[in-house]
């Protein structure tokens, strides 16, 4: 008996556990390499993500900087009373300036040809900012004015790089000529480059003066229209998604607007658009390109999102704790709003900053309301008119300013998607704070 | 007839606290209590034996209606509390969870500090009125659930942050807190240490001056030392229910004499 058994029990070899053997080289071989393709993908990943960011920092620096001519101008009484009498005003303050200019250019040694046509490449129609101060300000009539005028754009190009003398042609907007006369100003210490507020502060300009452009009002635009999303999207989507996911019984008809949600959120944003024109200001009769109806049409993208990841998270918070606090005579709604919710809120949080985000950077929908750049020439004038009073939104500015033919918006275009990235970020790192401080409450 | 008399004289001698009479219960098509009828006494605990599957947590859920949160849950019956039906459509579940506690199969206590664990049920009924009264109550509570020494140091530490033994007691202690009539155990001691089971049976057998106590257990030692009344459960059927004495030592029912003595389950 004992010898048949060990015949059919083939003797078993022993294996030191030393010495690999081949399956388990294989098995470890195979590991490697996949260790090896998720490294890869992530150095791909990273790589076009340095290349976004230096291309975007690059292109967009320039809109922050600006050139400036800063001189000292007097204007006396008599030029101001003789400029007045004039026909067309403002060209006599500017021949006043620019013999002024020429005069002290001279006494500085400056030799460079500028006529009146030059100067007004250089720093665009100025009499009219001058004549602006001076009847605005009539004490300062005598007295020597610091005055900075900023340089056309052409002349920014040019400290940019964007603008070389190779490349120039000779246009109305400048000559090769004017470019001796910028670095001879610039030699002279009177054009300067300096921190460009009126791009972050101001509104948009006229097609004719991207240097004056400026993404402040859009910002605000943006903010009232986040404000409507917010307080719509936030309440209605954790409220319907509160009810879907703890109150609603299972049916035909919960299963239907499951799958309608599902389906919102795939709809394309340009939809929403049409529909909110349709709605909103057809129907509704709300005003055009208002920040409250970009809002609205933002929550009704948004709210799916938010309702879904509101769901993911209710459903991820364990049914032992429903259980638990039911079992001790707590209602179902005490049971949702003192465990199930504090438990969800971060994933509630972190979805809706998610979905915050995505309509902040939304741009077609924006575009059917009349939502588009230069309809804001300033800010709003008080808080209730932020939301009624035409303007623009971020990423819709940005895409008035890239469609422009004029390529000195094309810097403008950059600078306004750094702000805009600038915000995204903030709402990020926003959500995984809130993120950490809920969740420590585990 | 001397069983006859036997149970009769245990009726006598405690009131009837749950009546349920041909209990079904369907988890969509499967039948999982099929027409079970049992008294179960007050100032007594009542086991449910079984093996499992049987169906034991589905009729232990049945009496303080839990199974309402299970949407393909179905309850038909009879189920009276004090001659009260609380399948009637005027019962809140809310206010019947609050006379039937009920200590679950899995640890589950709150995410929150262990003094919040016990004062939750508490607070949300109104027990008590200053700050003061509460904590006498969870202390009291903790007391009971014999667990006070080990966290009296920590009432603020999370509950999540105990033992699978030590959570066990908190949510025992949780149950009791908000003073039930009838406690509902489904399996308490089965992530508990011999030490902390001695405990909770100790505490178990406290309870019964007060509650009706109905516990779910694998163990037959357990259902036989903390136990007077014992129901066996088997393929949803209520095989057998008696003095546990009785069903341990002279079992009716051969399917029951095969369980307790390690035949069938
Ligand atoms: N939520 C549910 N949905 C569907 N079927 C269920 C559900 N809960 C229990 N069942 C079924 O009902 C029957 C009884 O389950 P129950 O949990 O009551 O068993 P048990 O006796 O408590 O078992 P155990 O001792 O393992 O806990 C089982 O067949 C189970 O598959
Ligand atoms: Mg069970």
């Amino acid at each position: 008996m004992t010898d048949m058994k060990n015949a059919s029990d083939a003797p078993r070899k022993r294996i030191s556990l030393t010495e690999t053997d081949a399956h388990t080289r294989k098995r470890n071989a195979s590991e490697a390499r996949f260790k090896a393709y998720g490294l890869g993908a992530i150095l791909i990943g990273l790589f076009f993500l340095v290349v976004l960011a230096t291309s975007i920092i690059r292109s967009g620096v320039p809109a922050f900087t600006r050139t400036v001519l800063e001189v000292e101008f007097t204007l006396t009484q008599e030029q101001f009373d003789a400029a007045e009498k004039q026909l067309f005003k403002t060209k006599a303050y500017q021949a006043v300036f620019i013999d002024a200019m020429t005069q002290k250019l001279t006494e500085d040694g400056v030799t460079a040809s500028f006529d009146n046509a030059a100067i007004e490449r250089l720093l665009g129609k100025i009499g009219n900012d001058l004549r602006g101060h001076y009847t605005a300000n009539t004490g300062d009539l005598g007295k020597s004015v610091n005055f900075i005028l900023p340089a056309s754009s052409r002349v920014d190009g040019y400290f940019n790089g964007r603008v070389t003398r190779d490349t120039l042609v000779d246009s109305r907007f400048l000559q090769l000529s004017d470019l001796d006369l910028v670095d001879a100003l610039h030699d002279a210490g009177l054009l300067k480059q300096g921190f460009n507020w009126t791009f972050i502060t101001g509104a948009d300009s006229g097609v004719d003066n991207p240097g004056g452009a400026g993404i402040g009002a859009s910002v605000v635009g943006s903010f009232f229209m986040m404000l409507v999303v917010l307080v719509l999207s936030l309440p209605i989507g954790v409220a319907a998604s509160i009810y879907l996911e703890e109150f609603a019984p299972q049916n035909r008809w919960t299963d239907l607007i499951e799958v309608n949600i599902s389906n919102l959120a795939a709809v394309p944003s340009i939809v929403f658009g049409i529909l909110g024109l349709a709605v909103f200001i057809q129907f509704m009769h709300l005003p055009q390109s208002a920040p409250l109806v970009g809002g609205l049409v933002l929550t009704l993208m948004t709210l799916p999102t938010i309702i879904i990841s509101t769901r993911a998270s209710l459903k991820s918070v364990p049914p032992s704790i429903r259980d638990a606090a039911l079992g001790v005579g707590a209602s179902k709604m005490q049971a949702v709003f003192h465990h199930v919710l504090p438990l969800a809120m971060p994933g509630i949080l972190t979805g809706t900053i998610i979905g915050l985000a995505q309509a902040l950077g939304e741009t077609a929908p924006l575009l059917l309301i009349g939502m588009v750049g230069f309809v804001a020439r300033g800010y709003p004038d008080g808080f209730m008119d932020g939301f009624v009073e035409p303007n623009s939104a971020m990423p819709a500015q940005i895409y008035t300013w890239a469609a422009r033919a004029d390529v000195s918006f094309y810097d403008k275009a950059w600078g306004g998607i750094i702000i805009l990235l600038m915000f995204l970020l903030t709402m990020n790192i926003i959500a995984i704070i809130l993120r950490r401080r809920f969740e420590r409450r585990w | 007839m001397y069983d006859v008399l036997h149970t009769e004289r245990n009726v006598t001698q405690n009131d009837v606290k749950i009546n349920a009479q041909g209990v079904q219960v369907y988890y969509g098509d499967t039948h999982a209590i099929k027409d079970v009828s049992v008294e179960i006494e007050d100032k007594t605990v009542t086991a449910f034996i079984g093996p499992s599957g049987c169906g034991k947590s589905t009729f232990l859920r049945c009496l303080n209606r839990m199974n309402d949160t299970i949407d393909i849950c179905r309850v038909t019956g009879d189920i009276r509390i004090d001659g009260e039906d609380i399948y009637d459509k005027r019962v809140d579940p809310v206010q019947l969870r609050a006379k039937v506690g009920m200590v679950f199969q899995k640890p589950n206590p709150f995410p929150k500090s262990i003094y919040d664990n016990i004062a939750y049920g508490p607070r949300i009924h109104g027990m008590a009125s200053s700050k003061a009264e509460l904590d006498e109550i969870v202390e009291r509570s903790l007391r009971r659930g014999a667990i006070w020494d080990e966290v009296k140091d920590r009432l603020q530490a999370p509950g999540t942050g105990l033992s699978g033994g030590q959570q066990q007691r908190l949510c025992i202690a949780r149950a009791i807190a908000t003073e039930p009539e009838v406690l509902l155990m489904d399996e308490p001691c089965s992530a508990l240490d011999p030490i902390a089971t001695a405990q909770v049976e100790e505490l178990i057998d406290e309870l019964r001056s007060n509650y009706s106590v109905v516990i779910v257990t694998h163990s037959m030692q357990q259902a036989a030392r903390v136990s007077q009344k014992t129901a066996f459960f088997h393929l949803g059927n209520l095989v057998e229910y008696g003095d546990t004495g009785k069903i341990f030592t002279n079992p009716e029912d051969s399917r029951t004499e095969s369980y307790i003595t390690g035949r069938i389950g």
